[in-house]
């Protein structure tokens, strides 16, 4: 299939983070377009058609996310970009940042004429410290040439950007958590509603939006939401950030056309060309460390036979039975010399450590987990711990404030799903499973 | 290690410089919104942020103590105990796992003489383990002072560390 760009196609021409060799390739038309020639309504209506979903993981239209801002006569709106790209598996937004700057300033720019915010932020996770000075270059620049601040080119309308830092905190990747976070406190997550749509950063209607999907809006701005939606299949429009990671041939941030098949993706020369040292694909995580794991017969084909393809469709093809999810984009590609234990062991520590501790039962299951995980994994184990992680499970999912404990749990669960010869093997064989890898298992002979 | 956490600090020149346009960038009665930023200013300049740096940061944004407390004892990334002049995080999570970060951070540990969390005699360097850090396709990798060093291999540490040593990593 073709193959277009339209996030990072120029990322490789000389000096392309400066405003004007980005600006000679084009850039800033979307801003001179919305300004001079489309009332905000309209701008929201082509994203509306461009069918376009987060791109954060969520998934959630981001059309009809802005529809449902809250304007109060009177009261200051806000769009808060969210960088705190922190879920592991994922690093598509710092490349995206770090290479083209001047696209995110601005989707910003676009953006919030859009929902008439005059005070905007993007909030970036503080270990790309780095970023945050290459953003505020561009910020900086383009508050030179008139594209922010007062006025903005002669069309009376306002913006001030401002970016801020968090501290090391994946929750903060959560929106109302990122709020609170921007608002100079702990990163626990706020219950709604209300939602930030309504009470948001210091109170005022908020919207909250992931890098790359304030950047796509730029396209759809430029070209029009119906020529964005003929890109990709179905309800997964448009092109995605890939970024891809773990044992391949080559790993990094590839933007895709949505429908690209998963085996194209692994194994085409374009992409991550294959299983690094000649090895075979063991399992892979498709969409971020909180989706389902996937063993390696149903990664490339679904459950029913069918070519998988990265679509937010055709990966949860199947439910969390024998799917997953596309998320946000964080590819994870494991080999036959992994061990799903261990990995699900580290998984289950990084919750428990990004836990915020708001809600009893993620704070303490996501420990009890990864304390169970490490003696299974550990050769301490027995077949009742096995029964306790999906007992645990079943008690975080579903039962707290924001989605952490979830992400925690829904790993767990698909590992003991697809994998559980493996983990009885850890149990049975403690020995030998501190001194070799299981390997690949075999597909079941009947339909899953 | 020579330190000292009791008594009044000062911040220098530059960071109140920098802490006061920051507070001037929020709106009117918003400034705690600079508060993490602040915070990463005051580590910068004096390497760790210590109570009556929290205390005067505390001051500086005309909030209680506790508010500063409680926000950088949440947040990773903010030292609360003195550590080496170089920093190395080295990152543990799944996709770094998959490609030897338990034997890279085993080979510092074994290269400097110190375990995960401890800080070496000549107090250089510490050695800590961060949960993703961002780089997964780039990995393994660490962040010492916001700088990323990727596609870490024993022979790449060893020219780290070297590197640091020598002063390589002051500039910017």
């Amino acid at each position: 299939m073709s193959n277009r760009k339209l996030l990072i196609e120029n990322v490789h021409v000389e000096g392309y983070d400066t405003f004007d060799v980005y600006r000679k390739h084009g850039g800033y038309r979307s801003v001179e377009k919305a300004l001079k020639s489309m009332t905000p309504d309209e701008v929201v209506e082509e994203v509306k058609k461009s069918g376009l979903r987060g791109r954060g993981g969520a998934g959630f239209p981001t059309g009809m996310k802005w529809s449902f801002l809250a304007k109060p006569e009177g009261v200051q709106r806000h769009l808060v970009c969210n960088a705190d790209e922190s879920e592991p598996g994922t690093f598509k937004d710092r490349y995206l940042m770090e290479k083209n700057p001047h696209l995110l300033i601005e989707g910003m720019i676009t953006s919030s004429y859009a929902l008439g915010a005059n005070l905007s932020f993007i909030y970036i996770r503080g270990e790309f410290m780095y970023i945050l000075h290459i953003l505020e270059k561009a910020i900086d620049e383009a508050y030179a040439k008139g594209f922010l601040g007062k006025n903005i080119l002669g069309s009376g309308y306002d913006l001030d950007l401002r970016v801020a830092p968090g501290g090391g905190a994946y929750i903060c990747g959560e929106e109302t958590a990122l709020l609170e976070s921007l608002e100079g406190k702990r990163g626990n997550p706020r219950m709604k509603p209300p939602f930030p749509a309504v009470k948001g950063l210091w109170g005022n209607p908020t919207v909250v939006n992931n890098v790359e999907s304030i950047a796509a809006v730029v396209p759809i701005v430029n070209d029009g939401g119906e020529e964005y939606a003929k890109i990709g299949i179905d309800r997964s429009t448009g092109t995605k950030l890939i970024s891809a990671s773990g044992n391949l041939v080559r790993p990094g941030v590839y933007e895709i056309e949505l429908g690209l098949s998963v085996e194209e993706f692994i194994y085409g020369d374009d992409y991550c060309r294959g299983i690094a040292n000649g090895k075979k694909l063991k399992a892979c995580v498709p969409g971020g460390s909180s989706v389902p794991i996937l063993p390696h017969f149903l990664v490339t084909k679904t459950a029913a036979g069918a070519d998988r393809l990265m679509t937010y469709e055709s990966l949860a093809d199947g439910g969390f039975a024998t799917g997953s999810m596309l998320g946000s984009g964080g590819f994870i590609v494991f080999d036959e010399d992994q061990c799903i234990v261990r990995n699900t062991w580290n998984f289950a520590r990084f919750y428990s450590h990004e836990s915020c501790g708001q809600c009893s039962p993620c704070r303490e299951g996501t420990g009890w987990m990864e304390k169970v995980l490490h003696r299974l994994e550990h050769g301490h184990g027995n077949m009742r711990d096995i029964e306790l992680l999906e007992e645990i499970n079943k008690k975080i999912e579903g039962n707290t404030i924001c989605p952490l404990g979830d992400a925690a749990a829904w790993p767990v669960a698909a590992a003991i799903r697809h994998f559980r010869d493996e983990f009885e093997w850890h149990v049975n064989e403690p020995q030998q499973a501190q001194t070799r890898n299981y390997g690949l298992i075999t597909q079941p002979s009947v339909a899953v | 290690m020579a330190h000292t956490d009791n008594g009044p600090v000062e911040f220098s020149a530059e960071t109140m410089s920098k802490i006061n346009e920051l507070i001037a960038s929020y709106p009117e009665g918003k400034h705690k919104s600079a508060l993490i930023r602040i915070l990463h200013l005051v580590q910068t300049e004096k390497g760790w942020v210590s109570t009556p740096s929290m205390n005067k940061v505390a001051e500086i944004l005309n909030i209680q103590p506790i508010e500063v407390y409680e926000v950088a004892t949440f947040y990773t990334m903010f030292h609360l105990e003195p550590v080496g002049k170089y920093v190395f995080e080295v990152c543990r999570t799944g996709p770094c796992m998959l490609v030897g970060s338990d034997n890279i951070i085993e080979y510092i540990e074994n290269k400097l003489n110190i375990k995960v969390g401890e800080t070496t005699n000549d107090g250089v360097f510490t050695l800590k383990t961060a949960e993703c850090l961002g780089g997964c396709g780039y990995a393994p990798l660490l962040q010492c002072k916001y700088k990323f060093h990727e596609h870490l291999t024993k022979e790449r540490v060893d020219e780290l560390i070297e590197e640091y040593r020598s002063g390589k990593h002051d500039q910017n």
